[in-house]
């Protein structure tokens, strides 16, 4: 029954397997690069990795890999697995073999779901190419935009470490049952893509912050945590301002500005001190009373954030939580096979 | 005699409607028995159940003393070939004889090559390039060399041309004397079955219509025809199957056990098909006999 599993899915097995490994294979050589030029540029490297010619095109394909895998997973591995057959007719060709249905279904979604561990090794070498510039991002390397993400961020949560493949198994089991419930693949891809794509939104957005709970703390607002402000044009009012923690790789979940009695201030009034002057000062921020003037006003950052040595923790509890998921439609699948899926 | 397959209180409902009710059978084991009906009879949902694809929603079936698909032992008793011979399409002739001996642990590989040779397949053909008829002759030797006690066959015939239809039978009937199989098959002509089986099961309306074996049906019916006069008549033990009447003349079709001594009757035999078809006619008139009633 392996050999026949693997005889049927080998096509979009070799043709996913093969996309990856053409990935891996250009994360593996230019790590050491990567590597090197963390040891020569320091507290520079965002920067330094930001102008690189090659870098940030292979940060960008592998991030964009990772991110697709669950939904091609579930598209090209699940849908198909059951839907297949029963579009097709086959199973009432395979499921008058001296096997059982039961034993059938568990060969098939045990091959694929060892392919998908596999598959979802691109996750762990991505990880591992980036794994310099988050040393970097968590020791307080300069800010760099994109590039100075945290890792723990919902935009990268779900790109890094074993998340990815959590998605992938959940994508992949949302796809049999989608094909076992539709009878038909076409639909039951498009079900998959859809599904898996509000997943990797969800998650992040809505499931992400209620993990663990969060940190909060009130900083002072100094010129040196301060890190860019947000005023309106018209009315010069503050919208918000930046902050940095002390915690570099730290996420920040919510970032308010306060008055005195713990009430979001914003938009509070743009002091004088914060305007350009005729010199156009501006350009290079606000001068340095401006910090001390909103802070001597009473306000203050009000942070709520994740610390950033939870970072696997967090990884660990996501990735079990989707396992949980995928196992509950999996199960749900062998209940309905013993039934009349047909 | 043992039974090859026993239908209680059979039923299966499909949404609202009934694919098969209130089915009660008997099939004895080594008879090479014919399910036939018009289409949407149920035939197939009958051996559906009876391979365990489908579940009875009311009533059992027994297939050789067990619940159908019960294990891999169970499944190993019971050859299948469903409607329109599925076959993987992507997959060579070689292919499916591998598939067929990895997943049979009584797989006869002499007996599936000799078949695949003598059809003249060819063992690197994909499946979906194959012939209609080839195809049916490819589910056929996956489901023999299996070494079933019971093959079930689903409209084994219903694509084939006539001359193919006439080599699929013939291989059928060897494979069945060769290994003392028992057969169901399935088909909504009666032409295909006449010739092959010895045991029939007419399905009409979701419901079995008459079943025997062939050779007791035929013998147990009769054409009486005579002067015009009212089928009550007719003494017990005489059940009056259908009955037309002309100004003067009156033609019944009666079920009985014992001969027809009446001298005003000639009595003629029927022939299988007139048979079938008288009552298959009656299952239609009953079913659309509520409308009748309105109308009146």
């Amino acid at each position: 029954m392996i050999w026949l599993t693997w005889r049927q899915f080998r096509a979009q097995a070799l043709m996913i397997l093969g996309a990856l490994a053409a990935v891996a294979a250009a994360l593996a050589i230019t790590r050491s690069g990567v590597a090197d030029l963390h040891d020569v540029a320091g507290d520079q490297f965002p920067q330094a990795f930001a102008a690189d010619s090659v870098y940030p095109g292979i940060y960008y394909v592998s991030a964009a890999a990772v991110y697709a895998l669950p939904a091609l997973v579930g598209m090209f591995w699940g849908a198909p697995l059951v839907a297949r057959e029963l579009e097709g007719g086959t199973h009432r060709l395979i499921w008058n073999q001296s096997i059982t249905r039961t034993r059938w279904l568990a060969t098939k979604i045990g091959v694929v779901v060892a392919i998908t561990v596999v598959a979802g090794l691109v996750s762990l070498a991505a990880s591992w190419w980036t794994a310099p510039l988050d040393a970097a991002i968590n020791s307080g390397a300069e800010d760099s935009g994109f590039f100075s993400v945290t890792r723990l961020s919902g935009l990268l949560f779900g790109a890094r470490g074993l998340v990815p493949i959590g998605f992938a198994m959940v994508a992949f089991a949302f796809g049999v049952t989608a094909g076992l419930l539709l009878k038909r693949t076409v639909p039951a891809m498009a079900a998959t893509l859809i599904a898996t794509i509000a997943m990797q939104v969800a998650m992040p957005l809505l499931v992400q912050p209620l993990l663990l709970p969060t940190e909060e703390k009130t900083l002072e607002i100094t010129t040196d945590n301060m890190r860019g402000m947000r005023v309106s044009p018209g009315t010069d009012e503050i919208l918000s301002i930046g902050v940095r923690l002390d915690d570099p790789g730290a996420w920040i979940v919510t970032n308010e500005i306060v008055d005195s009695k713990g009430q979001v201030a914003t938009p509070l009034p743009l002091p004088k001190s914060c305007m350009p002057d005729e010199a156009g000062t501006a350009k290079v921020g606000p001068p340095a009373n401006c910090a001390a003037a909103i802070n001597d006003a009473g306000y203050r950052h009000h942070v709520v954030y994740q610390p950033a040595d939870r970072y696997w923790t967090l990884q660990w509890i996501e990735t079990g939580l989707l396992l949980v998921v995928a196992g509950a439609l999996i199960s749900f699948c062998f209940w309905r096979i013993r039934r009349d899926p047909a | 005699m043992s039974t090859a397959v026993r239908a209680r209180d059979l039923g299966k409902r499909f949404g609202r409607r009934w694919a098969l009710s209130d089915c009660n059978l008997e099939v004895p084991a080594g008879r090479v028995v014919g399910l036939v009906g018009p289409n949407g009879a149920g035939k197939s949902t009958l051996l559906n159940l009876a391979v365990g694809v489908l579940t009875p929603t009311t009533g059992s079936v027994e297939v050789l003393g067990s619940r159908p698909g019960a294990g891999p032992e169970q499944l190993a008793r019971v050859g299948f070939v469903a409607q329109d011979s599925p076959t993987y399409g992507a997959l060579s002739v070689e292919d499916h004889l591998r598939l067929g001996a990895r997943l049979n642990p009584g797989w006869d590989e002499s007996l599936a090559q000799a078949r695949i040779a003598r059809i003249g397949l060819d063992l690197h053909q994909r499946a979906g390039r194959l012939s209609g008829g080839q195809r049916a002759q490819l589910a056929l030797t996956l489901a023999v060399a299996k070494r079933p006690e019971l093959l079930l066959l689903d409209e084994p015939v219903a694509s084939l041309d006539p001359l193919a239809r006439r080599e699929f039978m013939q291989e059928l009937m060897e494979a069945v004397a060769e290994h003392e199989l028992s057969v169901v098959l399935s088909s909504h002509l009666v032409s295909d079955l006449e010739r092959a089986c010895d045991h029939l099961i007419v399905l009409g309306e979701s419901r079995v219509q008459v079943a025997g074996d062939i050779d007791d049906l035929l013998a147990t019916h009769h054409r009486l025809t005579g002067p015009r006069r009212d089928p009550a008549d007719l003494p017990a033990g005489q059940q009056v199957i259908s009955a037309s009447h002309t100004d003067r003349q009156t033609t019944l079709l009666v079920r009985t056990e014992s001969p027809v001594h009446d001298p005003s009757w000639t009595v003629s035999s029927l022939d299988l098909e007139d048979l079938v078809l008288t009552y298959l006619r009656n299952a239609s008139k009953q079913a659309s006999a509520p409308t009748l009633e309105v109308l009146r």
